[in-house]
């Protein structure tokens, strides 16, 4: 079991929980993420973790409610415990002085990318931040990444916040403006991801992303996460999360990452109008229909 | 024919053991099994035990011990049981095997004890699997006491991986006195007794069980540890204490085919597919949350021949797939899945389509797989591994329709631990080196044994594996020698 310490909103639908994980805490390098299962019937899901105090013997995630699983942590809160939480699992994201590097963060992706800004700029490099949501709400941790950011913008599908447009179109201007760029780091949903590869493949740019395909059990031995990263299978799980954006098959992963899209929209619309009895005497429904005939 | 010597509580004469029939096992229906996952086995009855058990010839060299990978005495425990005495049956099953509710249903008795089993040369090899689960199952029932406890020895071990080969050493080295404690990277102790076996031939109830009886005698688990990156071997020896360690963290990552079309949704991989199903319990969704693509009236494969291939295609037949294939690139006859898997996968209506290799998986276009382009091979000379080496035949390609496709081929080794242990030596296939014998790694005080050592085996190899282990962990506890 595993403690909840803190828990809050830091915009619609995006929630900050911190947790009592001291074995993890302690191994945490920035790019890791952890598996966590809510409950004895819970789906096992990766986030990324956000921050880590290995001396307090915690972690921060960053959740957004997407579906059932997400939405049913982001009900969580202080006090309340969870079931699982392993890690940290995947290889930390490479940190090394690259001189200037263009850091883009796309909604939630922003706190994934959190931690390893920190430590690129620890590390001496020259950073740019652009951040991206739909709207002004889905712009996170706006005050967190300015501290570690030597120019910061936003941008916003809507216009609401910042600039009007996408992150593409703010790295489009700085890859021109930008004498050189070493590096950047693209965290997002898949498509965000995708176009930052598009554009920086254009210019030579060297490109990171970090991937959230399906995964279980997050050490290599199912294969669930496997994307297609140069032609050739990888596993986010040991061999990600983070690779090479301009080797990477990104409509593949959105393929992938639809696979179980009706079953994910059934799972939220139920737990949504509180349908699920998860009552003993209940029937698997499947197990109603059986196989065909021997 | 070897002769009784010592006084037997068999009344029969060698002749008569040899007329009396080999007791099936009363199992479900094939047709009912296909419709749910609870066991196909529905275990001897005392009758039935007794009965089987009088077929023993008790051989005074008694083959089928020798051919226990653990070392069972298989000779002294059925002799118990025509004796009524099968707690004492169970006891001395015991003394060599610390999961017999779990061998008795998943070991491949026909390659070790049965096979070795003198009655084969006449008639049907004695039941002895059937036998060990059922003493197994009846000593569970009795709740009977434990072993008393060995003297504290002071000295810890650290076990990684809570599947067969980690549970067996656990089982021995505790009852010497050390202290256990055994770390598991999923949320469930079991290893792929848990993630790789179905319900519906070794149920997790047994499982816990037999987990529950090793709590009893002291050893504890912690889940969600992943050594490596949790934490490292080399901060449990320098900053947990611990005296020794055994790596048992099984083999790892799933192998794939390389051809075309394999990120297609609806290609599995085996471990993946049973993951779902066995740990995730996804068979049960939406009771339970992980999905499962629905298989109801689909047409499904598993490429593979092994019993991880059988239990995959077996669990897709009980989830609604019309169409269940066993596509596998040899005969029948160099499947390595066991007999009674095969014989029970018949029986549920999976077809075997043998001598047969996916070149291709196709797309439908939406990036669903539609089926499966295939050729046909034949069998040359043998090859390293004894088995004859199978050839596509030119020209003879062939398409399956098929909605989900299955990879069984194997695993390769996974590099987590190794990576984070400097001073352990892997082979090029990047399993971890250990003596043969003694399970001792290149790094003091490090044992590894299963299929992080040989690659995929079964799960009484790796419980060989571990009660050597077990041995020689107690050996350098005792000594201090390396």
């Amino acid at each position: 079991m595993f403690k909840i310490l803190k828990a809050g909103f830091i915009a619609p639908g995006i929630k900050r929980f911190v947790i009592e994980a001291p074995r993890i805490a302690r191994k945490h390098q920035a790019g890791q993420f952890v598996i966590l299962r809510l409950d004895e019937h819970g789906e096992r899901i990766p986030l990324t973790i956000e921050s880590a105090d290995g001396e307090g013997g915690t972690i921060s995630l960053v959740v957004q409610s997407v579906g059932k699983t997400t939405n049913q942590l982001n009900a969580l809160n202080e006090g309340d415990t969870i079931l699982d939480v392993v890690g940290p699992l995947g290889k930390p994201s490479k940190i090394e002085k690259f001189g200037t590097v263009v850091i883009v963060g796309g909604g939630v992706g922003t706190a994934l990318a959190y931690p390893t800004t920190v430590a690129l700029k620890r590390a001496g490099n020259r950073i740019l931040t652009i951040l991206g949501g739909r709207n002004r709400d889905l712009v996170i941790l706006e005050d967190e990444m300015r501290a570690v950011s030597d120019a910061l913008y936003v941008t916003t599908d809507d216009g609401s916040y910042g600039e009007k447009g996408l992150v593409t179109d703010k790295l489009r201007e700085l890859l021109v403006s930008e004498e050189r760029i070493q590096l950047v780091l693209a965290v997002g949903p898949v498509p965000m991801m995708k176009a930052v590869a598009d554009l920086t493949r254009e210019r030579g740019v060297h490109t990171v992303v970090s991937l959230n395909p399906i995964m279980i059990d997050g050490t290599g031995m199912c294969g669930g996460c496997r994307v297609l990263v140069g032609g050739k299978s990888q596993f986010a799980c040991v061999d990600g999360p983070e690779f090479d954006a301009h080797e990477v098959n990104f409509d593949v992963l959105m393929q992938r990452n639809r696979t179980y899209r009706e079953q994910e929209k059934r799972s939220l619309e139920e737990y949504q109008h509180g349908l699920q009895n998860r009552g003993e005497n209940e029937e698997p429904n499947t197990c109603l229909v059986g196989g065909g005939k021997p | 024919m070897s002769s009784v010597k010592e006084p037997s509580a068999n009344p029969l004469t060698l002749k008569e053991r040899m007329k009396v029939p080999h007791q099936h096992m009363p199992e479900q229906p094939a047709e009912l099994r296909v419709m749910n996952f609870t066991e196909v086995n529905l275990g001897y009855s005392t009758e039935l035990a007794r009965q089987e058990a009088l077929r023993c010839l008790e051989c005074a060299k008694a083959t089928c011990v020798d051919h226990c990978p653990v070392g069972v005495k298989v000779k002294e425990f059925v002799q118990l049981i025509v004796a009524g005495d099968f707690l004492g049956a169970a006891a001395k099953i015991r003394e060599d095997n610390v999961l017999p509710a779990i061998t008795g249903r998943v070991c491949p008795q026909e390659d070790h004890c049965e096979g070795a089993c003198l009655l084969h040369k006449k008639v049907e090899s004695l039941g002895i699997g059937y036998l060990e689960r059922f003493v197994a199952d009846y000593e569970q029932r009795m709740g009977a006491p434990m072993a008393p406890d060995a003297p504290a020895t002071g000295k810890k071990v650290a076990i990684v991986g809570s599947g067969p080969a980690g549970l067996s050493a656990a089982g021995d080295l505790v009852q010497k006195g050390h202290k256990v404690h055994v770390f598991e990277a999923l949320h469930e102790i079991g290893g792929v007794l848990v993630y790789g076996i179905p319900e519906f031939r070794l149920p997790k109830q047994v499982i816990r069980e037999q987990i529950d009886k090793m709590r009893e005698m002291g050893v504890e688990f912690e889940t969600n540890v992943v050594v490596g990156k949790t934490v490292t071997i080399d901060e449990l020896f320098e900053e947990e204490g611990y005296d020794a360690m055994f790596i048992a963290t099984g083999a790892g990552l799933p192998v794939f085919l390389n051809v075309p079309g394999e990120h297609l949704n609806g290609v599995y991989s085996a471990n993946e597919f049973l993951t779902r199903i066995n740990l995730m319990h996804a068979y049960e969704f939406p009771r339970y949350d992980e999905p499962m693509v629905d298989l109801r009236g689909r047409h499904v494969a598993v490429i593979g021949g092994g019993n991880t291939a059988l239990d995959a295609i077996r669990s897709a037949r009980r989830l609604g797939a019309e169409k269940a294939y066993v596509i596998y690139r040899r005969s029948e006859t160099e499947m390595p899945a066991r007999i009674e898997e095969v014989k029970h996968a018949k029986q549920e209506g999976i077809e075997f389509r043998m001598l047969t290799n996916p070149v291709e998986f196709l797309d439908d276009g939406r990036g669903w797989l539609k089926g499966a382009r295939c050729v046909r091979m034949e069998l040359g000379e043998p090859d390293a591994s004894g088995r004859r080496r199978p050839m596509a035949i030119e020209g003879s390609e062939f398409e399956i329709p098929l909605h989900v496709a299955i990879i069984a081929t194997g695993t390769s080794a996974n590099p987590l631990i190794q990576s984070t242990t400097p001073g352990l030596k892997t082979n090029k296939r990047g399993y971890i080196e250990a003596n043969e014998e003694s399970q001792r790694t290149s790094r003091k005080g490090v044992f590894a044994g299963g299929d992080i050592v040989t690659g995929a085996a079964t799960v009484i190899l790796a419980m060989g594996a571990g009660r050597r282990a077990a041995k020689s962990i107690h050996e350098y506890l005792s000594t201090g020698e390396w």
